[in-house]
């Protein structure tokens, strides 16, 4: 499995990942993040590409 | 011997360029050159976090280590030679300030650097205030980590700041300095601040800095900056003075694209490209980030210019897929801008291109109104939402804005929304 990291206390709830990775990641009613930390590693290049476009750089995404 | 790819400017688009390249398989050298001595770093917390002392600028750094090209940091570009396929570094340096310099003197001098495809993303420097040179101490500029720095020092020391210029960065600043405890006078000729989202947003973001003291001087012209030495006050242009021992002139942003003046390339000031990021008039030239103008499906065909995070990050990568691709694969970039302001405790967030609303209205808001999204409107079509603490509600719109639906359309959408945040109408004053 491929693991993805957020670190909250960067987090601002840009709501980037959600768009691009609505499979792993989703803002809750409150506007804070909730995502898989563990996924199929097919989805290991959209979560990267969620880490990119993350303005916060606060997600990591480890294999 | 083989030329490599060359980026010009090492800051975030230069290197999702660089990043983007490599993702790509491609294995050949790439050399990317950065004016600035400091590996890419990220900027958007330079007047948040930064500022605030909450972030160090280790925090800030991009992870440029890990990209294998050659970097040439502290090396200006000084000119371009389309002829040739060359860059020119160092030497004669390009004009500085606002004025494009005079051509009475031959541009280059410097080293020469051939490209087999070149990408420029030289990004936008502050614009200077346009009076007499300010030789004041305590008078701000911010745009690099060095400048943030030096501000973020000055903000521990002096009481009184001026802010002059209520854009997004003269109200982060503002913020920042309030936050920190200092007295802000936060001046613009216009009328409302953060003039690029219309007026409905800039009241609101006026009544935000009101309630946290800011003083607020509107419709306000600058006169000139007064001090013996040091900063004392700024003469407003009908006479009142604003005491002040720290002032940030904070007057928006101009592309980088002097070292160009004479190259050939369509300037206006960013330069010119077509859908796909390809310089016009130019071959395997693509442009990304502050200085890109390129013409976005959303603005009907009219060429754009967003010097926003996202748009550098997305646009360093797309520009860079398209310099690789056969001319057949190159995609047009039409990504749905987004960008954000972080005051006080209200994030800002707008999607699509507000500036070309015609107007804005209130389409949803929670009940205490803390809580809302405007949406802006064009011809009928809705072209932009922007929210003030409505992270997950943008989405709604987001989804939305590729297809600029009629505007009518989108009210009865949120109408009927079970999960919008709730009737603007109903909001509690």
């Amino acid at each position: 499995m491929t693991k993805v990291h957020v670190d909250m206390n960067l987090c601002q709830s840009h709501g980037e990942c959600t768009y691009v990775a609505p499979e792993i990641f989703e803002l809750g009613d409150d506007d804070v993040l909730v995502w898989k930390e563990e996924v199929d590693p097919s989805l290991r290049e959209k979560a990267q590409e969620a880490a990119d476009v993350c303005p916060m750089l606060a997600i990591r995404v480890e294999d | 011997m083989a030329r490599p790819i060359v980026i010009v400017g090492a800051s975030l688009a230069g290197l999702r360029a660089a990043q983007a390249i490599r993702a790509s398989g491609h294995t050949g050298e790439v050399v990317v050159v950065g004016a600035e001595e400091r590996p890419p770093y990220t900027r958007p917390p330079l007047s948040k976090e930064l500022l605030a002392g909450e972030h160090e600028p280790e925090q800030c750094a991009l992870p440029s280590d890990k990209v294998d090209v050659d970097w040439r940091l502290g090396t200006r570009a000084t000119g371009l030679d389309l002829a040739r396929r060359e860059v020119v570094l160092g030497g004669d340096e390009p004009g500085v300030g606002d004025q494009p310099r005079s051509g009475d003197r031959p541009r280059g001098g410097g080293e020469r650097l051939g490209y087999d495809k070149l990408l420029i993303a030289t990004g936008a420097r502050p614009r200077h205030w346009p009076g007499e040179p300010i030789e004041l101490d305590g008078v701000f500029m911010l745009r690099e980590l060095d400048d943030a720095l030096a501000l973020r020092a000055a903000l521990g020391t002096c009481s009184r700041l001026a802010v002059v210029g209520a854009g997004f960065i003269g109200c982060e600043v503002a913020a920042t300095a309030r936050k920190r405890g200092l007295d802000v006078t936060l001046i613009d000729v216009a009328h409302q601040p953060m003039t690029a989202l219309g007026p409905a947003v800039g009241e609101r973001c006026a009544a935000l800095h009101r309630a946290h003291g800011v003083d607020l001087r509107l419709g306000a012209g600058v006169d000139r900056f007064e001090g013996d030495g040091a900063l004392e006050a700024v003469r407003l242009a009908d006479g009142t003075r604003v005491e002040a021992d720290l002032a940030v002139v904070a007057l928006g942003a101009i592309p980088n694209t002097d070292w160009l003046a004479d190259s050939g390339l369509e300037l206006q000031p960013g330069v010119v490209c077509d859908a796909t990021l390809a310089a016009r008039d130019a071959e395997d030239v693509y442009c990304a980030g502050d200085v890109a103008a390129w013409p976005h499906p959303m603005a009907d065909g009219a060429v754009i210019r967003i010097e926003h995070w996202t748009n550098a990050a997305e646009q360093g990568a797309a520009a860079a897929r398209n310099l690789l691709a056969a001319p057949e694969d190159r995609k047009p970039y039409a990504a749905v801008p987004y960008f954000w302001s972080d005051q006080y405790d209200v994030k800002v967030q707008s999607v699509g291109l507000p500036a070309r609303a015609e107007r804005m209205t209130v389409l949803e808001a929670s009940p205490e109104g803390d809580r809302l999204v405007l949406g802006g409107e064009r011809g009928g079509r809705l072209v932009a939402a922007v929210g003030f603490n409505a992270a997950r509600r943008l989405a709604f719109y987001r989804g939305r804005l590729a297809a600029m639906p009629p505007y009518d359309d989108v009210i009865a959408a949120v109408r009927a929304d079970d999960k919008a945040l709730g009737d603007p109408a109903a909001v509690v004053a």
